[in-house]
């Protein structure tokens, strides 16, 4: 199958991504299109035989990232540092409406990035560590501070809630 | 025994752990109810992202996408159409002017049945956990629900004596309408999908065809009132067993 053909086979998938890490419909496919449209103009860089999907994730992370930065203030937030500090208790009654999506939206971007390329795209630790650039113990970390996150935040029970006001 | 690690903890609930390891550590949590716990609520956690998400990979690509996805350097190919085909819903024919898709949209276009099931199947049969909307474990449910959005009773060949088991199946959209699409697996992991839409284009159908598209092999033929392509990346005698399985079952 040639490559434009192939291209084309992963929309659907980059699609599910970008709408999941967007949290909004239109912006995951204006990611998804400028995500398309760089790779069709790096096209001669992909190696044929190698993972084209990881190839456009890798593209996609890169252009989320610059938005989020452009974004300005907003990026400081984003930090997983910052993302550490406990949440109060309004925070945590919005938090456990049970919605994936909102607990997902809350997450820091970096956190929310290894959730979903792991846990709904199905790529492997080093996978998700080459297409972020990032040392494959930065993944776990973020993993696992992310995952705790969404745990507390998707909890329904309120002794479950208490114990991270404490 | 090497100790068990967060990180051990973390592949498990992902299903990345070997074999041997993933023993060890099921005996690691039988002991560990809090990490049982934890290791319960995170697997949980993705399989609502994926209830939450998925719908996305069944949606009609929009144009603007389809379109960016295109090489300009290059006249438009025929799986360039296809795609537009399999992936447009009906009635974007004005938008498609220019583009080389007006073909592709037309009510005749019948003949690109093997063509959008060679498609639609190189899209969906690589998804590893989710490669079904509705699991086999629910057939009947399947089976009606597909019927009813196609608006012809549909079956599920059974494809056991051939070694494939049904997966599930799911709705897509199609060139002329709602699609639906049966996915089977044997014991190596092979897949094969049948792919059927209404096709009354072509009244007291036609025999049995065959077409190659880009590595996929496709058994096609119409049958009253439905169009159906048995698509897969398997050889082609064995794909000739199940198309003729398939075959006897459906015109019975």
């Amino acid at each position: 199958m040639d490559r434009q053909a192939r291209l084309i086979e992963h929309i659907p998938r980059l699609r599910r991504y970008a709408r999941a890490l967007t949290g909004e419909a239109a912006r995951a496919d204006d990611l998804v299109q400028d995500t398309l449209e760089r790779a069709l103009a790096k096209l001669d860089l992909w190696r044929p035989g190698s993972d084209l999907r990881a190839w456009l994730f890798t593209l996609m992370h890169n252009l989320f990232v610059n938005q989020v930065r452009a974004a300005g203030a907003q990026a400081h937030c984003d930090l997983d540092e910052a993302a550490d500090v406990p949440v109060g208790g309004n925070q945590l009654d919005a938090l456990a409406l049970h919605d994936i999506h909102a607990a997902i939206a809350r997450l820091p971007a970096e956190q929310r990035e290894v959730i979903l390329l792991v846990g709904l795209e199905q790529f492997g630790y080093a996978e998700a560590a080459r297409i972020l650039g990032v040392p494959l113990g930065t993944v776990m970390s973020r993993l696992a501070r992310g995952r705790e996150r969404l745990r507390q935040g998707l909890s329904a029970e309120p002794a479950a809630r208490l114990k991270v006001v404490k | 025994m090497r100790d068990i690690t967060e990180d051990d903890l973390h592949a498990y609930a992902d299903g990345l752990l070997e074999p041997g390891r993933r023993l060890e550590v099921e005996a690691w949590l039988a002991g560990h109810p809090e990490d049982a716990a934890r290791v319960r609520a995170w697997a949980e956690q993705n399989r609502l992202l994926h209830e939450a998400f998925d719908a996305a990979l069944n949606e009609p690509v929009p144009l603007p996408l389809l379109r960016a996805a295109r090489l300009r350097r290059r006249p438009a190919g025929p799986v360039w159409r296809v795609a537009a085909a399999v992936l447009v819903a009906v009635g974007s024919g004005a938008l498609g002017y220019g583009l080389g898709l007006q073909a592709a949209v037309e009510p005749a276009a019948h003949a690109a049945l093997p063509r959008e099931a060679a498609l639609a199947h190189v899209v969906f049969s690589p998804e590893v956990r989710h490669p079904v909307e509705v699991q086999a474990g629910e057939a009947d449910h399947l089976v009606a629900w597909l019927s009813k959005r196609l608006g012809s009773q549909l079956h599920a060949p059974d494809f056991e004596s051939q070694g494939f088991e049904l997966l599930g199946g799911r709705l897509l959209a199609g060139g002329g309408g709602p699609v639906a699409q049966f996915m089977y697996e044997d014991a190596g992991g092979r897949r094969v999908t049948l792919y059927v839409r209404r096709d009354a284009a072509a009244r007291g159908g036609t025999g049995f065809r065959r077409a190659r598209e880009d590595g996929v092999e496709v058994f096609y033929w119409i049958d009253r009132d439905l169009g159906y392509a048995l698509s897969g990346e398997v050889a082609r005698a064995d794909m000739q067993r199940l198309a003729d399985a398939a075959y006897r079952q459906i015109s019975r």
